[in-house]
This record gives structure tokens, sequence and C-alpha cells, in this order.
């Protein structure tokens, strides 16, 4: 989805964790490292109320606790933005596979 | 906690972090502190740190390459924690305003693992030994330790090495190549150490309190016991409960070799679920009677978007040639749902489990569907293969697919290209076409348990405020199993269900009683199947 702010348009995802565990280490250092491969700046958060954090930093990732069938939004501005909330979702999506990411 | 003292020798209780046996020399290892470190200028300190960290990384990486697999992927969370600037910036900031190097990396990482402890989720408290560990391999090497990471004293064999916690790089310097065992006074079953300890057989107990020093010890990470300075009796005790451990595994074995399992003089055929081609790597694999479920979302999330046909066409083949005889049931894309496909699955759609999804959506995607059936129909032509459609309502749904491959075959035909219509079934989770099931023509049946049951009990089953309202054995779900199978059996179409239930012991037996003979489980839940059908049929409780 397409929106616009102060800090200009950005794109925004949802997606349902449905890691068995939750948005632990194995899962948050797939995140993270999948998020650095964008130029735009992405944050992540895993629910309506709690603060956007920078999905490029796997402590504040790890800190999200975000547990099992909790909703990650995602919300990216910069250039790539829309090719790194789709990558991100898809990340999520299908569980952070070990191959193709 | 202290057990008794009347025998020769002390034992312990603590929990199971890995099973197994473990008989030698008791040693301890300590993490073992350096001196404080003298703060220079801040520009030095920041340099120090600097330093330290790409020294870590360094260790890290090489430790990394040498374990390999599920080691490497752990070390990678700490990697992961060096290259992260929003948790290294703040500490290069307090350095600038004059702290020590040792004393800033030190109080950032207290922080982050009191955190951790302090969390009520057990993974996450597991997680602390991991930044322990990484805070005392950067501090060993600010406080003048060689940038070598330090060396555990290569172990006797069969040691049981005793530590208050020990974090997997410590775990991996460790020579285990003639065995032993691992006590922990504190430590976490689902630890990565754990991990590490289980993958490598090693037995571990963790939380096992304060230890006395000792000479000798029997770790029995069965029952979670150390036993220090035993007596001739309790060895005696011991090597008979490992010989028993030995034996049990070794039938768990021996029944999963056995062609064929059997309840009440009927076959009872278990295949295995699959996500994806690397799941036939499972060791257990080999024994299942044949793939229940070959799921193929995972095909969507490619790097590349969308797979083409020839893809598809690589990866049923290669599982086609894995099964060799055996029968292989595909099922066409299951997407939509709680399994969102960007640029596939709609968007914004109020209720996506009522939605459009499953075989709804592909056919109203024909021009991506019929991707994955020519993929399909090339396919048949390899092996014994069987294709299902996800979430159908209506007959009519069953004969749109069968045209649109019909369709598809005789393109592939026409065009010179070897292709067949396999046999063609459905799942049946939708409860309207469990109640109407013999107005379907289908080749076979494949219960969907857990959307079967999420759409009979109308609960959500990733809502865990539901608790057991979501319960797969109501009887109104056990009903439509029964009434599936009746069918089945009338119609000579086979009855398989693919769900969670299958793969759970205590389901098992119902199960059966509702006239099930086909359960597709997940690999590493095949022999424990395998064992409570064998327990039934030879009368026992199958608990």
């Amino acid at each position: 989805m397409l929106e616009t702010s102060a800090d200009g348009p950005f794109v925004t995802g949802k997606v349902r964790l449905i890691h068995v565990v939750g948005m632990h280490a194995r899962p948050a250092v797939k995140l993270t490292k999948l998020a650095k491969r964008f130029q735009a700046q992405i944050s992540i958060r895993a629910s309506e109320t709690a603060d956007w954090i920078n999905a490029k930093s796997v402590a504040k990732v790890m800190a999200l606790r975000a547990p099992r069938d909790s909703t990650i939004e995602i919300k990216a501005h910069g250039e790539d933005a829309e090719a790194a909330v789709a990558a991100l979702i898809d990340l999520v999506a299908t569980d952070f596979p070990d191959t193709g990411a | 906690m202290m057990m008794r003292a009347d025998v020769a020798g002390l034992s312990f209780r603590g929990r199971t972090a890995s099973i197994g046996f473990a008989r030698g020399p008791f040693i301890r290892i300590s993490a073992g502190e350096n001196g404080e470190r003298v703060a220079g200028e801040p520009q030095d300190e920041a340099l120090a740190l600097r330093e330290a960290i790409q020294a870590s990384s360094e260790q890290i990486a090489e430790l990394a390459s040498a374990a390999g697999g599920e080691a490497a992927q752990i070390l990678e969370f700490q990697v992961a924690l060096l290259e992260d600037e929003d948790f290294i910036e703040p500490i290069f900031a307090d350095i600038s305003q004059g702290a020590a190097a040792d004393k800033a990396w030190s109080s950032a990482l207290d922080e982050q693992i009191a955190d951790y402890t302090s969390a009520s989720d057990e993974y996450l408290q597991a997680r602390s030994s991991d930044l322990a560990d990484l805070r005392d391999r950067v501090l060993h090497i600010l406080r003048g330790g060689e940038t070598q990471a330090p060396k555990i004293p290569k172990t006797p064999g069969g040691a049981v090495i005793c530590a208050d916690d020990l974090p997997p790089s410590r775990f991996l310097e460790i020579d285990w190549s003639a065995g032993g065992g691992l006590a922990l006074l504190r430590g976490s079953p689902t630890s990565h150490v754990a991990m590490l300890a289980r993958a490598r057989g090693i037995p571990m107990v963790v939380q096992l309190g304060a230890l006395p020093d000792a000479a000798t010890a029997l770790l029995d990470g069965e029952s979670a016991t150390l036993e220090l300075d035993p007596g001739t009796e309790q060895i005696t005790l011991f090597e008979r409960r490992r010989e028993a451990h030995r034996k049990s595994r070794a039938s768990a074995r021996a029944i999963l070799r056995r062609p064929a399992a059997t309840w009440r003089g009927e076959r009872i055929r278990l295949l295995i679920n699959i996500q994806r081609v690397e799941d036939l790597e499972h060791a257990d694999a080999q024994y299942a009677d044949g793939i229940g479920l070959m799921r193929t979302e995972f095909l969507l999330s490619g790097p590349d978007g969308m797979p083409d046909e020839e893809t598809q066409y690589r990866v049923y083949d290669a599982v086609l040639r894995w099964a060799d005889k055996k029968p292989v049931t595909i099922r066409t894309f299951d997407a939509g749902g709680d399994k969102p496909v960007a640029g596939f699955t709609p968007e914004g759609e109020a209720n996506p489990f009522l939605g459009l999804r499953g075989l709804r959506l592909c056919l109203v995607r024909p021009d991506l569907f019929k991707v994955q059936l020519r993929a399909l129909a090339r396919a048949a032509m390899r092996g014994n293969l069987k294709v299902m459609f996800p979430m159908v309502t209506l007959p009519a749904e069953l004969e749109a697919a069968r045209a649109l491959f019909a369709e598809t075959v005789a393109d592939l035909k026409a065009e010179g290209i070897g292709a067949m219509l396999p046999e063609l079934g459905i799942m049946v989770e939708v409860p309207a076409a469990a109640m109407a099931i013999g107005d379907f023509k289908a080749a076979f049946f494949s219960i969907g348990s857990n959307d079967l049951a999420q759409y009979v009990l109308a609960c959500d089953r990733s809502n865990g405020a539901l608790g057991t309202l979501m319960d797969p054995l109501h009887p109104a779900v056990l009903e439509l199993i029964v009434r599936t199978a009746e069918h089945g059996r009338r119609a000579g179409a086979p009855v398989s269900l693919c769900g969670d239930m299958a793969s759970d012991p205590h389901c098992v037996p119902q199960l059966l009683y509702c006239g099930l003979r086909e359960l597709s489980v997940n690999a590493p839940s095949l022999a424990q199947i395998k064992q409570t059908i064998d327990r039934l049929s030879h009368g026992g409780s199958g608990g």
C-alpha cells in the first residue's frame, strides 16, 4: 500500500508471524540481513500501539518479542521501498526458509 | 537439588537438555577473568573496542565455518549483533563521554542480558547465554587476552564437563570426539548450546544448582541426574540404565524398519508430509509408504517471484524420482487464508480464511494455475503422481479444475510434449464438502483436519485465546471424518488424513476407530506414530 507522510511517500504491509517460537534469534537474524540488502529505511512493529523500530537492527528486532501469530507491520521509504516490503513479507509469510533468502 | 547422600556418592537432579549417558572424569571450567582495563583517551578506547569487535567477529566466523550447519546459524546471531549499528553506536557514544571501552561494552551487554533473563519467555531467556558469550569474548580481548580464542585444555575422553552456563562458542571449542557430557548449574533446555548438544548426541543436564568438586561423574541425560564420585553400586545401576536406553532406541528403529504397520489385521499406510524437497533428507523419510502431502506454496516464495514451468517441473520430478514407485500426492497452490503471497492472494479481505484461497484462488487465476498444471502433467509421466486440490466446497470446483487440467494435457500433447492426467483428489476441509462427500467424483480424499476443525468449531486455529474450544477430537469433527472414511470405503477411494492430528499419538487411536487406514505425518513423527499403532495392535493403551 502506498501512503504519504511528512517524510514523503512510504510503502506499508502486514504479515502474520507463523514461526513457532515467534521472532527469535534465527528469524531476527534473517529478517535484519534481508532488510540490510535494501537502501530504503525500513521500520517494523508488532502491534498497532507500539513504536516503530529499525528493521535493520537485530537487537531491536529481538526486543520486539513478537510472539507467534502476531501481526508484523512493515513500513519503508526510499527508492526500493516497495521491493523491500514485498521481500520482508515474503520472508515472514514463508516462515523464514533456510534457502533463497 | 540434592536427592540423597546415603550411598557412596552424591546425586543431583536437574532438567534434561539432551538425552544420553556419559561416565568419566568430572571437569569444571569457568569463564576466567582478567583484570580491568585502565581507560585511555576516548579515541584510543574507541579504537580498542573496534579492534576487539573485529577480532571477535573473526573468531566467531572461524568457529562457525569449522562447525557448520546448525552451529553456524546459532553463531550468526552474535555476528549480527556485532554488526548492528543501533546496538553498537550508543556504546561508542559512552566512550566518547570518557567511559573505558571494557566498562562501556559490558554495561551495554549486561543491560541486554538482564532484559533477556527477566523475559517471561524461555526461548528469550535462553538467548542471554549467547549474549554473555559475546560479552566475555570481547572483554577477554579488551583486557589484554590474546586475540586467539581461549582454548579449553583438551578434555579426556568421556569427561563430564561442568560449568555455570556454557555459551555455544565454548561448546564448539571442546573436543567431543571421544564422547562426554555436559552438566550445567544454570542453563536452559532451549538454549543454543542444548540444540548443539542434541545435534551432536552429547548428553546434557541443566539447572543442577550448586555442585561440589569431584573426581568422577555419571551423567544420565534421560533421568536428568548427575552422580558425583559414584560407588560401584551406582555405576552398576547407571550402566543398566544406559543399556536399557540403547535397547529401547534400537526397538523404535526396528519398528520403523518393519515394512508395514497393521491394526486389527488391516494395513495402515503411513505417509509423510513435506513442505519442501529438503524434508526428504530426514533420516526416517525413507521408511514412509509414500508422500501423502507435498505442499507447493514454497515455490511461490522464491527470489524470482512466480516459478516458471521448468522450475516447478524439476522440483516435482526430483520428488517423484526420490519416491521411485511409491505414491506422491502433490497439492496445488494453497495460498490465501493465513498464507498470503504478494502479487497472488487478494489484499484487504475482511476474513481471508473464508475468502479467495486454495482452489478458489487458482480458478480465478488460470494464467498462474495452468503453469503449475503443465508442470504436474509432465511430471505425471515420471512416477506415481496424484494431485489434490485444496479448499474445495462444491463438486463443480473439482470439475472445473479437472477440465482445465485435461485441457492443459491436450495442449502439451499437441506441442509434442509427453504429459498425462494424474489421479485427482480433493482435500476435505470445508464442512460442506465433508457433509456432501458422496457428490464428489474424486479418486481419493485427504482430510485436512486443521482447517476442517477450525471451520466446524468456528475457531480461528491461530487464536491461542480460544484454548480448549479448539479441540480436533470434538464429536462433530470426528463425525465428519467417519463420514468421509465410510464414503471412501464404499466408493473404493482411499481416504487419508494429513493434518496435525495424524502426528499426535493421542489422536491416532481415535482416527483408526473413525475408519481411517492412511495417515500422513511429519517425517520426525513417523517412528513414534508407527510405534503407537504397533502398541495399539498388541493390546497396549497406545500412550
